[in-house]
C-alpha cells in the first residue's frame, strides 16, 4: 500500500516535470557583436580563475585552522570563528568577480 | 534580467491597495506612474513585510513575557540577545552592549531577508542592490558618529590621519589610504550580501528551470547556511568597524592592534 503511494507520487511528480516546465522562458540569443562575445568568454574564464585561485586559499585557511584545532582543541571555538570571517572574506572576492561577470552576461555594457 | 523577474501576487496586492496613495504623495516630487505601472517595488513590499513580522512578534512576546514560567518563545529571542551581547563586548570592548540595537536589528532584518527567498510567493529583499546599499549606508554612517561621540571631532579625524603609537610625519601617506579603505567599506558591505544572496537565486532558478522537482533542494539548502552566513558576516563586520571607531587612543594602546579587514 505504501509502496504504491509513493510510486504513485513519483510518477506524478516526473509528469508535472514533463508537463509544466517551470518558468519557460525564450532563450533568445540575439546576434551580438565580436564584443560582446567576447566579453561573454571573459566572464566565463574570470570566475573560472577567480573560483579556483579562491578555492586555494580557503584550503589553506581551513587546513591551518585544522591543524591548530588539532594541536590546541581548546581554542576550537575562538579559531573556527576567525576562520569562518577569513573564509568569508575570501569569498566575497570571489562573490565580487561573479557580479562582474553576472554584470557582463546580463546587461552587456559592451554593445547589445 | 527581465524575464527572470514575475509579478508576485502580493505585491500586487499592496500596489493595488496602497499604490495610487503612494503616487499621488509623490507626484509632488515630480514622479510620475503609467496606470500599469508598478508604484511600490517588490523589495520594498518584502522589507516592510519583515517590518510587520518582526513588530507583531515582538509585541506579542512583550506581553507574555514572564521571569518564572518563560515561554519557548522568549527563551529564544533572550538567547539572541545574550549572544549578540556577549559577541559586542568580545569586538567592540566594554562598552559594546549599548550598540546592541542597531547590531541586533541588522542582523534580524537581513537574517529574515536571505532566508525569505526560499518561501513561495515571497522574494529576498536582499537581493536587491538598492536595499544591501542602505544596509552598508546606515551601518557606515552609524560608525562614524558613534566615533565622532565618542572621541570628539578632532581626535577621531585625527586617529584617521596618525594611527595611535605612529609617528605624525607618515599622515599624508595614510590619509588617502584610510579615506579609501573607509569608502571601500561600504563597496564590501553591500557587494558582497547583494552577491550571495542574488547569486543563490539565481543558481536556484536556473536549475530550476532545467529540472523543477528536486534537483533545486541541495541547492536551497545551501542557500540557509549561506544566508544565515552572511547575516552573522554583516553583524561581525558592524561590530569590528564600531569598535574601531570607538575605541580611544588609550584603549587601543592597550589592545594588539588587529588589522581591520575591508
Amino acid at each position: 500500500m505504501r509502496i504504491r503511494f509513493i510510486l504513485t507520487a513519483v510518477l506524478a511528480m516526473v509528469l508535472l516535470g514533463l508537463v509544466a516546465p517551470l518558468y519557460a522562458q525564450e532563450t533568445a540569443p540575439s546576434v551580438g557583436s565580436e564584443l560582446i562575445k567576447w566579453s561573454i568568454i571573459t566572464g566565463g574564464f574570470a570566475l573560472a580563475i577567480a573560483a579556483s585561485v579562491g578555492a586555494i586559499a580557503q584550503g589553506l585557511g581551513i587546513s591551518a585552522a585544522a591543524a591548530a584545532i588539532a594541536r590546541n582543541p581548546s581554542a576550537a571555538g575562538e579559531i573556527r570563528g576567525s576562520l569562518i570571517l577569513g573564509l568569508v572574506l575570501i569569498e566575497s572576492l570571489v562573490i565580487y568577480v561573479l557580479l562582474i561577470s553576472l554584470v557582463l552576461f546580463f546587461i552587456q555594457p559592451f554593445g547589445g | 534580467m527581465e524575464e527572470l523577474h514575475h509579478e508576485l501576487l502580493i505585491v500586487h496586492a499592496v500596489n493595488d491597495i496602497f499604490g495610487p496613495v503612494v503616487a499621488t504623495l509623490l507626484s509632488p516630487l515630480g514622479y510620475s506612474f503609467g496606470p500599469e505601472e508598478t508604484v511600490i517595488p517588490d523589495y520594498l513590499v518584502m522589507a516592510a513585510l519583515i517590518l510587520v513580522f518582526v513588530t507583531s512578534i515582538g509585541v506579542l512576546l512583550r506581553a507574555r513575557l514572564s521571569v518564572e514560567n518563560p515561554s519557548k518563545m522568549q527563551l529564544v529571542a533572550e538567547d539572541l540577545v545574550t549572544t549578540l551581547d556577549n559577541m559586542l563586548k568580545e569586538w567592540v570592548g566594554p562598552k559594546g552592549p549599548r550598540y546592541l540595537a542597531i547590531v541586533g536589528t541588522m542582523g534580524v532584518f537581513i537574517l529574515l531577508g536571505n532566508l525569505m527567498g526560499l518561501v513561495p510567493g515571497l522574494m529576498a529583499p536582499t537581493s536587491n542592490i538598492n536595499v544591501t546599499l542602505g544596509c552598508a549606508l546606515t551601518v557606515w554612517v552609524y560608525y562614524h558618529i558613534q566615533g565622532v561621540r565618542e572621541q570628539g571631532v578632532g581626535p577621531y579625524l585625527k586617529h584617521f590621519a596618525v594611527p595611535p603609537g605612529a609617528p605624525s610625519f607618515i599622515a599624508p601617506i595614510m590619509l588617502p589610504i584610510e579615506i579609501i579603505s573607509h569608502l571601500s567599506r561600504v563597496l564590501s558591505l553591500s557587494l558582497r550580501l547583494f552577491g550571495n544572496v542574488f547569486g543563490e537565486e539565481l543558481v536556484i532558478m536556473i536549475l530550476a528551470s532545467i529540472v523543477p522537482f528536486l534537483v533545486p533542494l541541495p541547492m536551497m539548502f545551501l542557500a540557509i547556511i549561506t544566508g544565515s552566513l552572511q547575516a552573522f558576516i554583516f553583524v561581525v563586520l558592524t561590530m569590528i568597524y564600531l569598535g574601531g571607531a570607538v575605541a580611544t587612543e588609550h584603549e587601543q594602546e592597550q589592545h594588539d592592534v588587529v588589522p581591520v579587514p575591508a
